[in-house]
């Protein structure tokens, strides 16, 4: 769920406030507020549209714990979501050319545990 | 209340709206789409990936898809449907391209049937604004407004950001609102509590085929993800004693050897076994499914994590709102349904559509309605008299207004569709014991449901999810065998006999009953 807004990152923009379906933010004077954390339903689109990398949703459905924001810069972890799909970069810049691979890695892991669960009941 | 007129009003703001709209408005007329959430964000769509069902026009290569999809249907599915929407999917899927970032096939071209869910509900969004069409976020529709001869004329709902009651009059409305995931935590799943199906039967339409709810995904269990690194996963008990689960293929014994393990404890994947190819390149492929274990500190493909299901209910499954005629036409006079909110039994029958078949689906289904909603405002019927608005349950108590705990209602419901001990072995005593327990809910809601604010919209959520599953219990109780994703476990075989769908309906007595033969032929 949404754990961090940081101030000194957010030009208020409000793309938060747009995007969430959840409505978790309000329109604020000096930047959004998160006015119904508890609505959050740990979606990130709201990190992949904050383009100042202001936001931090912290992994689990059910809390908003998460590290200080320094420790979590220094992770590398703030902003990781948008850069990872690369809504950094210019449209043309090949951030899906592995998307293709999705189906066939999904098969891959079907066939694998079909094969082990075959070879684990040979002799039934 | 202020009344705006529109040609064509879609609810919903995911996938299957956005087709809808964008076909609406190419037929020339101005559309407007109401939505609970943000078009572009909300439903499952934007947080997934859908792959559509491709096939080339070649007409041997359709003649075998279809053949293949007919059979995987278990006798519900329709070939004229398929056919259908394999050509519209075909057609009309790349025309987003100057909106959506195409990655390479890895033979010089465009991969085109497979999109990332955050980029294509950007494209939808950017395509429908290019189009004209007018997009209302976070304005959930509460109820559905006719005329006196009972044709749809719009709808009302609320204005979450000003909180605001806002009615809009139109000349065909198109519900798109998404299948029916009784809140069960599936990603993007939470604004999918059915109030479309909720609203088109108090219009007077049926649906259909909601015995066909038993769907699923694996995640960590601490969140909903994506499944696409857990599908080679050994599993193990909370001892450290790998657990023999059935794979992924086999369905029904994969789903109740995870789900009587998870009733007797903790289960924990293991994903050693995963493809070696997947690491290094997960992040690119789906980075939200990395943030879940990253943020947590956890390696998924070197440390064990515990598991869950995460009920999917009809959003994969394949009921929804039955479909009269080729237009996807309710049956109620300027009244359509589109994608997940629709029934899926056309193209999927009792098998998932999940994937493939119901992405496809939602774009083609949307594409018809939304072109039929803008002929049927074309026509300008005049209406007089006064309007009425069709919400009861939620809105309009019989009775003195009460307080009523919506929270513990949606648990309920869901844990009446859901729980895997219920679902995975349905049988008569416990459908029965649910149906008991639903109807009291429902008449609580109907009764005494008074709320204020956002509170009302939540309510009316909750009236819908409580219907929702009075429907999927009573279908799943009607049909009395084995067939697709419905598993009756005092009946474990398919019947020939019931080789036909199962309408349902009603509000304060659900009804059922087979889809009549006569009714079938037209169809066909």
């Amino acid at each position: 769920m949404i754990a961090h807004l940081i101030a000194e990152r957010c030009t208020n923009c409000a793309a938060c406030v747009a995007a969430c379906p959840a409505l978790v933010f309000d329109p604020g004077e000096t930047r959004p507020v998160i006015a119904r954390a508890d609505a959050c339903q740990t979606c990130y689109l709201c990190e992949l549209a904050c383009s100042e990398d202001a936001l931090y949703v912290a992994p689990e459905n059910d809390s908003h714990a998460a590290p200080p924001v320094t420790q979590l810069i220094a992770a590398g972890l703030i902003g990781r979501i948008r850069a990872d799909s690369g809504w950094n970069d210019p449209a043309d810049s090949g951030q899906l050319d592995d998307y293709r691979l999705l189906g066939p890695l999904l098969g891959a892991g079907v066939d694998i545990a079909t094969q082990r669960y075959m070879a684990r009941h040979a002799h039934d | 209340m202020s009344v705006t007129k529109t040609d064509v009003l879609v609810i919903g703001g995911g996938m299957a709206a956005a087709w809808a709209a964008i076909a609406a408005a190419e037929a020339g007329a101005h559309v407007t789409v109401v939505d609970k959430g943000a078009m572009g964000t909300s439903g499952v769509t934007a947080t997934g990936g859908p792959g559509h069902w491709w096939v080339s026009p070649d007409p041997a290569e359709r003649r075998e898809a279809i053949a293949r999809q007919t059979a995987k249907a278990a006798g519900l599915g329709d070939p004229a449907w398929m056919e259908r929407i394999l050509d519209l999917t075909w057609r009309h899927l790349p025309t987003i391209a100057p909106y959506y970032p195409f990655g390479r096939d890895g033979r010089g071209g465009r991969f085109i049937n497979g999109v990332r869910g955050p980029e294509y509900m950007r494209a939808l969004r950017a395509f429908a604004i290019t189009r004209g069409v007018e997009i209302r976020d976070h304005h959930p529709a509460l109820e559905l407004i006719t005329d006196h001869d009972g044709r749809v004329i719009g709808a009302r709902g609320q204005n979450l950001r000003d909180g605001q009651p806002w009615d809009v009059r139109s000349g065909a409305v198109v519900l798109a609102t998404g299948g029916a995931a009784f809140r069960s935590g599936l990603i993007g799943g939470h604004g999918c509590t059915g109030d479309g199906h909720l609203m088109a039967v108090e219009a007077g339409a049926h649906l259909s085929g909601m015995e066909f709810s038993i769907s699923y995904s694996l995640s960590p269990a601490w969140a909903s993800t994506r499944t696409l690194p857990f599908t080679g996963a050994r599993f193990y008990d909370a001892d450290g004693q790998e657990l023999d689960i059935a794979p992924p293929r086999t369905g029904h014994l994969h789903n109740q050897a995870l789900g009587a393990a998870m009733l007797a404890g903790t289960v924990f994947a293991d994903l050693i076994d995963a493809p070696r190819d997947l690491p290094p390149i997960l992040r690119r492929i789906q980075p939200l499914t990395v943030a879940a274990f990253e943020r947590r500190g956890i390696d998924l493909f070197r440390d064990r994590f515990p598991v869950r299901l995460f009920g999917e209910g009809t959003v994969r499954g394949s009921g929804g709102i039955d479909l009269v005629d080729d237009t996807c036409g309710t049956g109620v006079p300027g009244l359509y349904a589109a994608g997940d909110a629709a029934t899926r039994e056309l193209v999927a029958g009792a098998s998932s559509g999940g994937g493939a078949v119901n992405s496809a689906w939602a774009l083609s289904s949307g594409r018809i309605a939304g072109a039929a909603a803008a002929a049927e405002a074309r026509r300008e019927i005049a209406y007089d008299g006064v309007p009425r608005a069709l919400g009861r349950a939620g809105l309009r108590p019989d009775g003195a207004e009460r307080d009523i705990d919506t929270a513990a209602l949606i648990r309920r419901a869901g844990a009446a569709v859901h729980d895997y001990d219920k679902a995975f072995w349905r049988r008569e005593s416990t459908l029965a014991t649910s149906a008991r327990v639903l109807d009291d809910d429902w008449q609580l809601i109907a009764a005494h449901g008074h709320a204020t604010g956002r509170a009302r919209v939540e309510l009316r959520a909750a009236a819908a999810v409580v219907a929702t599953a009075r429907w999927v219990i009573a279908s799943a109780r009607e049909r009395r065998e084995t067939r697709g994703l419905h598993y009756r476990d005092d009946a474990r075989a398919a019947d020939p006999a019931q080789a036909r769908r199962l309408l349902c309906g009603g509000l304060d007595d659900v009804w059922v009953r087979p889809l009549s033969p006569a009714k079938a032929e037209v169809a066909a």
